[in-house]
């Protein structure tokens, strides 16, 4: 943990070195999730709701994966552009030191610029929740930060299994975006407006409803029966880690070195 | 002339080249359309009001959209030309016998081209044959369908126009991320890629109708559906050319000035 935070002091003295261009990069980063949302209300101040959703709860779902997004952005770059590391040979560098390689990986890279994002997603959260009429418990207040961290943790192993692929491609593939940016851009609406296939995907095999749609059911009092599944349902897109570090250590293993 | 086809040329069969990537960004796309149209759906299913544009306008609209993404991205982004202007090597590409402007155009135009020529078969092609709520259907009439690939093309042409002025912008900046990041989320918005633009409300929509983004994605789209008549199009590709003509000017006149006072970098 000190060495991660050592890292991550480091990085952040280098973007720092380029302040003008950071802060308008940051800047961008807030304007392009807010052009979205821009859309999404515009579409709302067309038609009212979707399947009997309404603004400000798929304004609440929506901040919810966006931050988790900016959030494991800032964080997982760094198997991100993994395939520069690959393909250049320098994880060979990784290797030979005497710790984890997902702590160096991790440590390679962290985009302070995404605090525009975050703050973004940030604003739509307090707006979205002071909209609500629901009644806020610990409980709830729990399970929200719940949905957040399991967000992240969705979104890392995401990334990570797309790194994972660069032990046998060396290039980086494109279509690892469907299930980064495709599941953002996804689970930004609440998974029951799209087709049941879709819906199933997206919670049992990649638990993105997990992360927001069944648990935002218990916070908005839309659940039936026990809501103890509902509660309990974020820590499945904490599990979700497991299988991805697992298949993270079998690539490792099976690398072979390019470059010279 | 020759010179400018030949840089056109070179930089076609160099993207020709990243078939494979090119096959992971239809494969992307596919599911991107697919999300956007469900979400359209929905909206559609519950709605009480009658919205300006059918369900299936938007459904082509939102294919065409994906098919032709390389031609109305704004944010398509060429690090070579970045790297020309901030490394310095500028100074080679001015002591070139043939015009700065005509050289880049040639490049840029190429790289959307190509791209969009290996991408947008097979979206189009799938599209088409997929089973019915999300088939994309075919144009109107024979007569649109022109007018589509006219309008697409004087799209193309401004579309990178209107880039030239963001790589020119490089020039008094140096520094592309921030600057260029923002105008493309803007212009996009504008062109109506986040949502279509009849779907904005109408204090939006008339100030998107004066601005030249529509015209590269939206107006092109609406052509092929039939959402815009054939006597509209027809005035619209005119409006079209006058947009060409004054942004191609700009550039020039501002690439000129820029030049004038280039700094070279590096050493």
């Amino acid at each position: 943990m000190r060495l991660y935070s050592k890292y991550v002091g480091v990085l952040f003295k280098s973007q720092m070195q380029y302040r003008t261009s950071f802060w308008l990069l940051a800047l961008g980063q807030f304007l392009v999730p807010f052009s979205v949302f821009a859309g999404l209300y515009f579409l709302f101040a067309r038609f009212g709701q979707i399947k009997g959703w309404e603004f400000h709860e798929v304004a609440l779902c929506f901040s919810i994966i966006h931050m988790s997004y900016a959030i494991s952005e800032c964080f997982a770059r760094g198997f991100d552009s993994f395939s520069v590391l690959v393909g250049n040979g320098d994880f060979d560098r990784v290797l030979v030191r005497p710790r984890s390689t997902v702590l160096q990986v991790l440590g390679s890279k962290f985009e302070f610029s995404r605090v525009g994002k975050l703050a973004q997603s940030m604003i739509v959260l307090g707006w979205a929740t002071s909209q609500l009429s629901t009644e806020w418990t610990i409980l709830k207040v729990l399970v929200l930060v719940l949905m957040i961290v399991s967000g992240v943790f969705v979104f890392t192993g995401i990334f990570m299994l797309a790194a994972t692929m660069c032990f046998w491609t060396v290039q980086g593939l494109e279509i690892a975006n469907i299930f980064t940016d495709g599941g953002r851009e996804m689970a930004q609406y609440p998974l029951n407006i799209y087709q049941k296939w879709v819906t199933r995907f997206f919670t049992f095999v990649i638990p993105f409803g997990c992360v927001n749609y069944l648990p935002l059911l218990y916070l908005l009092d839309k659940s039936t029966g026990n809501p103890l599944p509902y509660i309990l349902a974020p820590l499945a897109g904490i599990l979700f880690i497991a299988p991805c570090l697992l298949v993270w250590h079998t690539g490792v293993r099976h690398y072979r070195s390019t470059g010279s | 002339m020759k010179a400018y086809l030949s840089v056109f040329r070179l930089r076609l069969t160099n993207v020709m080249q990243y078939r494979t990537a090119a096959l992971a960004g239809v494969v992307t796309q596919f599911f991107w359309g697919f999300i956007i149209i469900m979400v359209f759906e929905a909206f559609y299913s519950s709605s009480v009001v009658s919205p300006p544009i059918s369900l299936e306008q938007l459904i082509t609209y939102v294919w065409l959209q994906q098919a032709f993404l390389a031609f109305v991205m704004l944010w398509f982004r060429d690090n070579e030309l970045f790297e020309l202007i901030t490394t310095g090597n500028i100074a080679y590409e001015l002591c070139r016998p043939s015009g700065i402007y005509g050289l880049w155009y040639a490049k840029l135009l190429a790289q959307r081209l190509a791209s969009a020529l290996l991408r947008c078969l097979p979206i189009l092609g799938v599209a088409l044959l997929l089973p019915e709520p999300y088939r994309l259907p075919l144009p109107a009439n024979p007569l649109a369908f022109l007018m589509f690939i006219l309008a697409l093309l004087f799209g193309l042409f401004m579309m990178v126009s209107l880039s030239m002025l963001m790589y020119i912008s490089v020039f008094v900046t140096l520094s592309p991320a921030g600057s260029m990041l923002m105008f493309a989320v803007v212009g996009e918005f504008l062109a109506g890629m986040v949502i279509p633009v009849p779907l904005m409300p109408e204090w939006l929509q008339s100030i998107v109708y004066v601005l030249p983004f529509r015209w590269t994605a939206d107006f092109p789209f609406r052509v092929y559906s039939g959402h815009i008549g054939l006597e509209e199009a027809a005035v619209g590709i005119a409006i079209q050319l006058i947009w060409l003509t004054a942004l191609v000017g700009i550039g020039r006149f501002a690439m000129a000035k820029a030049l004038r006072n280039v700094v070279v970098n590096g050493g």
